[in-house]
């Protein structure tokens, strides 16, 4: 996917005036962040589910190697095929080579932000193959243009009913529907037809599994089974290598955690373990099983300092909670990945320079932290790019500049005393009748919205008799 | 029982009333209090910038200020969250500061932690004849709250002042768009978040939102000012205990 996180600051903007967004984000807090209280006071041990949660994808993450390599031994053993892409580009390249193969006309998807990182639709669509996404949020978008998404679970979240009830009208040329029920039978019997009229089927992998070979594909609308169950003679699984989980014991685990940190659901409604294509004697499943799985940029994060990020699950609870998320959405991220956990995966994947905002726009509240299922210490590792981009000399002239003459006045209490003793009667004088300071050099991010209470007039300092 | 108070860069500009309400509730506690002269900031704008030898040589230079008291505390969820969560990493590579902090890191806290769980404070010291009686409500400071474990200790210190009636807020944890240079830097976005912060404090129709961060008192009250309101006071939660607001 064409990179656009160089054009956050206006995008968010932008998103900050479409007051129809602005109610459609609420829908974050509502459902998600309360739906998700409710449902980890279900477990009788939440934090120790959290540890064991993380544990277990640290165990994964730190023999990444072994575990792949199990995982191909045993996928291939029960007659799939395991292919690894080094960039997004060569993991298209391959499912289009395996849809040649096969003489493949049409692909249906199910859910997959990998499938995002790859731009396989337009890599599909270039290569003559049709492909249809079919889970309800990526179908509407398909739809509309092509729209990425502005959420790694929820994809339309900023969109309302009204909103998708005139694009179904338009494109399916209907007539105008309100009832949400009708509009999900409208695009099922477009669906439909597609399910039954498919050669190839692309689905994501929320785990990999290595002791057996299987892909976990977690979902609310069961359209994974028409993907991969019904009539597609192939199945194509795409996802990222960090995906891999040893055994199928640190997938109950994981389960535990996943759909209540996402859409504060216990279970799922569809959950699949799919192992190797039909055998002989079985009634369904593909001829043939695929999976491409996907470095772009993975194995530069092993053994560094932002490892800890390749632990993510991909649940979108961090995103939900954000306070900065809730207010602008997904599009203004500019790539695949939105929110906090978009901020380090950006950054990290498409090059520090291309994504210089991302790590900054945080208040660093913590909050990500605090509802990560496996423990993603998100504000650490954004100020790290922080600390990267600072180090690289990558930010602005006039930060360096203002730095470097407030740590060496910091460093000098006897400047400093001077310094802020100025300070304090300068910006006192600034202020108006009511104590307030309407304008301030140097600071007008924060005078363009708020006003500055003046300061007392002396400091602590010069008043402290102690 | 001697205790080295970080007064923090912010209230020694901005609210110094703050620092002397801090002193005199330490001293209704019973504590010795010295604020050393040569404070100045305990580094955490650096460091949240990713300028790590700035903020390594503020943690040496708050080493060298506090580490002979038997206690540290500081007026300020974020400063607090800085020297308790962050100097380890400030001053990793530096093996002898870092077995100094060792030993000053458990005597760290942040006012109302150290009031409620260390001295247990039980008699708050006289209010001022015309202190702030009324309806107030609390806001969770993300440093304090999410860094320190700061939430029940202010609310049961509140509830000891006289007259001070406490109500909930809707979402009285959800930051509220400070963020340091955030809010300079994307002031925009900080005043979605800081909006619907003070929307959940005029819900609650309190006369005063209480707090324990200068960065959070400064952004809340800046927006409540700036969108007309003149009326709700936004206080420090050392000025509400100790009867000086």
């Amino acid at each position: 996917m064409q990179i656009q996180s160089m054009h956050f600051k206006a995008r968010a903007g932008q998103k900050l005036a479409d007051l129809r967004l602005q109610q459609n984000l609420k829908k974050l807090s509502t459902k998600f962040v309360t739906g998700r209280a409710s449902a980890i006071a279900e477990l009788d041990d939440f934090e120790a589910t959290r540890d064991a949660a993380a544990d277990r994808r640290t165990r994964a993450i730190e023999n990444l190697d072994v575990w792949l390599s199990t995982f191909e031994k045993e996928a291939t053993r029960r007659g799939a095929t395991v292919l690894y892409a080094e960039t997004a580009e060569d993991a298209s390249r391959l499912v289009v080579e395996i849809a040649r193969k096969h003489e493949v006309k049409k692909v249906i998807k199910s859910k997959s932000m990998v499938s995002e990182e790859m731009a396989l639709n337009s890599a599909l669509e270039a290569a003559g193959i049709t492909p249809i996404e079919t889970d309800l949020g990526e179908y509407i978008l398909q739809i509309n243009d092509n729209e990425p998404p502005s959420h790694i679970i929820a994809p339309v979240i900023h969109k309302d009913k009204e909103e998708i009830a005139e694009l179904f009208s338009r494109i399916h040329k209907k007539p105008l529907l309100t009832d949400i029920p009708e509009m999900t039978r409208e695009a099922r019997e477009v669906l439909r037809t597609h399910f039954l009229s498919a050669d190839m089927g692309v689905t994501g992998g929320n785990f990999i599994i290595a002791e057996s070979g299987s892909v976990a594909v977690v979902t609310n609308e069961g359209n994974e089974g028409m993907c991969t169950v019904m009539p597609p003679k192939v199945h194509v699984v795409v996802t990222g290598i960090e995906k891999v989980l040893p055994t199928l014991s640190d997938l109950a685990t994981i389960m535990r955690l996943l759909p209540r940190s996402a859409t504060g659901q216990s279970i799922s409604n569809y959950f699949s373990l799919l192992t190797g294509p039909r055998a002989q004697g079985e009634q369904d499943g593909p001829e043939h099983m695929y999976f491409v799985l996907v470095d772009a940029g993975r194995t530069s994060l092993v053994g560094t300092e932002f490892e800890e990020m390749l632990r993510c699950i991909r649940c979108g609870a961090c995103m939900n909670h954000c306070p900065v998320y809730q207010k602008i959405g997904g599009h203004s991220y500019g790539w695949v990945y939105p929110g906090p956990m978009g901020s380090v995966l950006t950054p990290s994947y498409v090059g520090v320079e291309n994504a210089m905002d991302l790590p900054q726009a945080s208040t660093l509240c913590g909050e990500c932290h605090v509802v990560c299922p496996v423990k993603i210490p998100l504000p650490d590792l954004l100020r790290k790019l922080r600390e990267k981009q600072f180090k690289k000399g990558l930010r602005p002239v006039f930060e360096y500049v203002a730095f470097g003459v407030w740590a060496f006045v910091a460093k000098r209490p006897k400047l400093y005393r001077i310094t802020t003793q100025i300070a304090t009667r300068l910006m006192r004088a600034m202020g108006n009748e009511k104590g307030l300071i309407a304008t301030l050099p140097m600071a007008g991010g924060w005078t363009a919205h708020r006003d500055m209470p003046v300061p007392a007039g002396k400091t602590f300092r010069e008043l402290n008799k102690h | 029982m001697r205790v080295g108070l970080l007064v923090t860069c912010l209230v020694d500009v901005m609210r110094p009333e703050i620092g002397f309400s801090t002193i005199k509730l330490l001293e209704a506690a019973g504590c010795e209090v010295v604020a050393p002269e040569s404070q100045t900031c305990c580094g955490q704008p650096a460091y949240s910038a990713g300028n790590r030898d700035a903020a390594r040589a503020l943690a040496e230079k708050f080493l060298d200020e506090f580490e002979g008291f038997d206690y540290i505390v500081i007026p300020s969820g974020s400063c607090g969250g800085m020297v308790k969560t962050h100097y380890e990493d400030a001053l990793a590579g530096h093996p002898h500061l870092l077995q100094r902090f060792a030993a000053v890191k458990p005597r760290v806290y942040e006012l109302t932690d150290f009031l409620s769980t260390v001295v247990k404070l039980k008699n708050l010291p006289t209010a001022q004849a015309d202190s702030f009686k009324g309806k107030i409500t609390y806001h969770d400071s993300c440093c304090g709250l999410r860094e320190l474990g700061v939430q029940q200790q202010p609310r049961e210190l509140l509830t000891q002042r006289p007259g001070v009636e406490l109500t909930e807020m809707k979402d009285a944890r959800a930051c509220c768009g400070f963020g340091g240079s955030f809010a300079v830097k994307y002031g925009d976005i900080s005043a979605a978040i800081v909006d619907e912060k003070c929307e959940n404090i005029h819900n609650t129709h309190a006369d005063a939102v209480v707090l324990g961060d200068l960065g959070c008192m400064l952004n809340i009250e800046g927006r409540l000012r700036r969108t007309g309101d003149h009326t709700t006071r936004v206080l420090h939660v050392a000025q509400v205990l100790a009867g000086d607001a």
